[in-house]
Formats: structure tokens, sequence, C-alpha cells
């Protein structure tokens, strides 16, 4: 009980800071200062913003459907907010003869539940477009539910792969078998075989499940308004918000868990500072992902939608069922 | 306590197939479909099957269900009319209904070897699921993909029309 308040403290944190970090990179990017007024470097700017989001009107527009319009938002936070749980982030803490695994709940399905809770995440999206009666709103709607479910296929299918090599669905299972070198190299799963062709597809499709730049098209704000929040405001609008960023620290955990081999890193120094080691590998690994993220997000400029699903569908869909027939076959004749 | 569970979430899937029917809208329709989908899963995850339990919410809570609402959503399917039922129906559809759900019944209590199963008992694990599929089952299972593939390549014969006369644009829509 007190683990799930503590990860999803941690968590909504690190959603506000994450909103922070990418107003920052992006602004020096672009060579403006981003957020500096509000305390030191603006790190106080997400405290005032969730203030501000929580003072302003709710307005409901009058031609909504209105148990659809409010039940959205819901569904959104609600699925990016869940999939925490079974996600391991580090190896069990040992304190005074007990042992805390650093996870909310470890199931032998979690890779499962993860992609389960995701996929019913995109009803957030596509409900908000539809109920919000207004043509920008579903056609981002529509966008997004045809977005996601063409690359959750290739995102599923960037997994399989991994998931022969490790031969498990439980996520704890699959960073220990991560664990070690060959030579001088880690025993990532990235640098095992043709498994960062996989990578490079699990990057992509992640980008487009989580509607982010260059896969932005159901918010594109250049011809949808907002897309399918155009008519959210205050707290609503903020869930939305809030989801799209806890979806994109889920993706990154699970990139780091998967791919990057989770918090196995060099161990030095104290006992105390070996035991929480693993779990600041982790989050550094987690936090350079993010930065990925946000790098993108300041260099390349939006697909056109034909160009989004051909992309999709042509190029990374083949690659990945070719990946994962080589990957079958190198398991196969090694074993 | 397993067991107030599976009444629970069997009595919101029922909840959710009669909501289906009674709904006019299709957008409503849709996600109590989702609901009944959704409440099977916990069902399945009751009896121990946390894998197919899995399944179940990713391809048809999370694929199949989100194409039927996209599709309702790309069409702007209106609210439907509201007619008084054929007489057909009445006659020969509700007395078929309940013979058929006897028949159901009395197969299962009969032929179901006996007995029923603990809760939580059933293999679920993936390994088991694997095994059974592709050693016991292999011939069935490979059936089934081809016949998915054919359903593929029809899906894509249909959607592959012949463009209308005019100057090609050589991109896709």
């Amino acid at each position: 009980m007190i683990k799930i308040v503590l990860v999803l403290f941690v968590l909504l944190t690190s959603v506000a800071y994450t909103v922070w970090l990418e107003r920052k990179v992006v602004g020096h990017m672009q060579n403006r200062w981003g957020p500096t007024y509000v305390g030191p470097f603006g790190l106080l700017q997400p405290l005032a913003d969730g203030i501000k989001f929580l003072l302003k009107e709710d307005l409901t527009p009058p031609h909504v459907y209105k148990p659809l319009f409010i039940a959205a938002p819901m569904i959104a936070v609600i699925c990016a907010l869940t999939s925490i749980a079974v996600i391991p982030f580090g190896t069990a803490l040992s304190i005074g003869g007990y042992s805390i695994p650093l996870q909310i709940t470890d199931v032998n399905i979690g890779l499962l539940v993860v992609l389960g809770i995701t996929s019913v995440g995109v009803y957030g999206v596509a409900l908000a477009g539809w109920s919000s009666n207004n043509k920008y709103s579903l056609l981002g709607g529509l966008r997004a539910s045809a977005q996601m479910i063409s690359y959750e296929i290739c995102l599923g299918l960037s997994l399989v792969g991994v998931l022969i090599v490790s031969g498990s669905f439980s996520l704890r299972e699959i960073v220990e078998s991560q664990q070690g070198f060959w030579h001088f190299i880690p025993k990532w799963n990235i640098f095992y075989g043709c498994q960062f062709i996989a990578f490079f597809i699990y990057l992509m499709a992640a980008y487009a499940e989580t509607n982010r730049i260059p896969f932005d098209l159901p918010e594109a704000e250049t011809e949808l308004v907002a897309g399918y929040h155009t008519e959210y405001s205050a707290m609503k609008f903020a869930m939305f918000f809030m989801a799209e960023y806890a979806n994109m620290i889920t993706v990154a955990c699970l990139a780091t868990l998967l791919f990057l081999g989770g918090w196995s890193g060099p161990l030095f120094g104290p006992p105390l500072f070996q035991a929480l080691l693993p779990t600041f590998w982790f989050v550094a690994k987690v936090f350079v992902f993010l930065f990925i993220y946000i790098w993108v997000r300041g260099t390349l400029p939006r697909f056109r939608y034909d160009q989004l699903m051909a992309f999709g569908w042509k190029f990374l869909f083949p690659m990945a069922i070719a990946n994962l027939v080589v990957t079958a076959l190198v398991v196969a004749y090694r074993s | 306590m397993h067991l107030v569970l599976f009444l629970v979430f069997g009595a919101i899937c029922t909840a959710g197939a009669v909501n289906l029917l009674a709904q006019t809208h299709p957008i409503s329709s849709a996600l109590s479909l989702v609901v009944v989908m959704a409440s099977l899963a916990v069902e399945y995850l009751l009896l121990g099957a946390e894998f197919v339990a899995a399944v179940q919410v990713i391809v048809y809570a999370g694929a199949v269900m989100v194409l039927f609402v996209f599709v309702i959503m790309l069409l702007n399917a209106g609210i439907e009319e509201r007619t008084k039922g054929s007489h057909v129906a009445i006659v020969l559809g509700v007395p078929g209904v309940l013979a058929g759900g006897l028949l159901i019944a009395w197969t299962l209590l009969k032929r179901s070897g006996g007995g029923t199963v603990a809760l939580g008992s059933l293999p679920g694990a993936p390994q088991t699921i694997a095994k059974q599929l592709f050693h016991e089952f292999l011939l069935p299972f490979e059936l089934t993909s081809i016949l998915v593939l054919i359903a593929i390549m029809g899906a894509v014969f249909l959607a592959n029309r012949p463009e209308p006369k005019g100057p090609a644009t050589g991109k896709e829509s």
C-alpha cells in the first residue's frame, strides 16, 4: 500500500518535471530560455501550472455527449497511471532482514499487462474526439485510433524478438537474463544479434503510440487546432497532458527493461550505496530515453498522414517481421 | 472471495450484453461490448488463465473494439430508429433462444465430465499454452492461420478496387 502511494507520487512528480525538462531543453534548442520566472531555473513552474489547472474554469461546451466527454480523460489518465504497477525499478532492497522488491506487483505476464492496459488507453483519445462534437476533435480522435492500432502491431512484433531471446514474459526475469558481459560489451538485449533493429522499431512505434512529434498528427495544431482535446479545459485538459507524459515514462521504462539491461550497471562503494545504485542506473537510462524523446521533438518536423501510414505498414511492419524470423532462427540454431 | 468476484463480474458481463442490445446509439453499444470483453477477461483471470485474459484484453478490447469504434466514428452513425420488431422474431426467435440456451446448459452439465473446476486451477501459464498449441493442436492452429491469411487476402482484394479514371496521382490515400 505504501509502495503504491510512493510509486504514484514519484510517477506524478516525474511527469511534472518531464514537462519542465521538455520546455527547458526545447527552449535551449530554439535559442531561448524556457521557464525562468518561477523559482530558480523555473523549477517551480510545474507547481504553478498545477495550481493554474486546478483554479481555471472547467468549461463544458453545450453540445457534447456529456458522459463520455467526462469519462474520456479519466480513461486516458487511469490507463496511463496503472501500467506502472508491474514495472520493476531495481533489485530487491533488504532493510533489517526484510526484502522489499522494488515493484508494486510482480506478475509472470508483466509485459502483456502493460501492453493490454496501454491498448485500452486508446479509448480515452478516441472517445474524447468523438464526444466533443467538433470536427477537429473528431478528426483527431480518428487519426489517433488508426495510428495507434497500426503502430501497436509494430510495437508488439518488435518486442517478440526480445521475448524469444529471454524466454519469459516477466519483466524481472527479462532483466535478469541481461546481466553479465560478452567480453567487454554488456549483455543487454540491444546488443544481441540484430536486436538493435528491434530497438529502432520499438523507438519509432513508441513515439507514434504516445502521439509525440514526429507522429503527433492527432493533435497537429497547424491543422486541427489541438486535435482530440480541443474542447477540453482546466483539469480535464491536464489529465490528457498527464496521460501523455505518463505514457512516455512507461514507454521509456519498458525500453530500459527490455533493451538496455534494466538496472544492470557497475556497482561500487559502501553497501548502502551499492543497494541504491541499481535503481540509479535504471533512472539514468530512463532519463536518457526521455531526453532523446525531447531531442527528437526539437529536431524533426511532423509527418504527413499518408507518410505516417506508409512508414508504419510498408517499412516498420516488414522489418519487424524479418527481424522476428531472423531472431527465431538464430535462437533455434544456438539451442 | 474468488467466487464472489466471479459472480460479480459474471453479472457485469451479462448486464453489459443486455445493455448492448438496449442502447440505441452505436457508440454506447460498442462500449457495452468492451465492458463484456473486459469482464470476460477478469473471469479468465479468476479461473487462473492469466495469459488468455491478457490476450483477451489486448486483442478484443484493445484492437477489435477500437476498430469498431473507429468505423462508427468514421461513418458518424446516428441514433438508430426503433421498430416494434417483427412477428417472426417473437414467434420463432424467443423460443429458439430459450431452446438453444437449454440445450447448451444441458450439454455442459451432462458432458463436461462431471464436477466443477476449482477457481484458479486451470493451466494458464504461457508455456503450458504454447506446448498445447504447438504440439497437440498444431494442425488446427496452422489451419486457422491459413484461414486468417485468406481473410487478409480477401480484405486486400476488396480494398484494392480499380481507381476511377483520371490523372494518376501516384499517391496513396
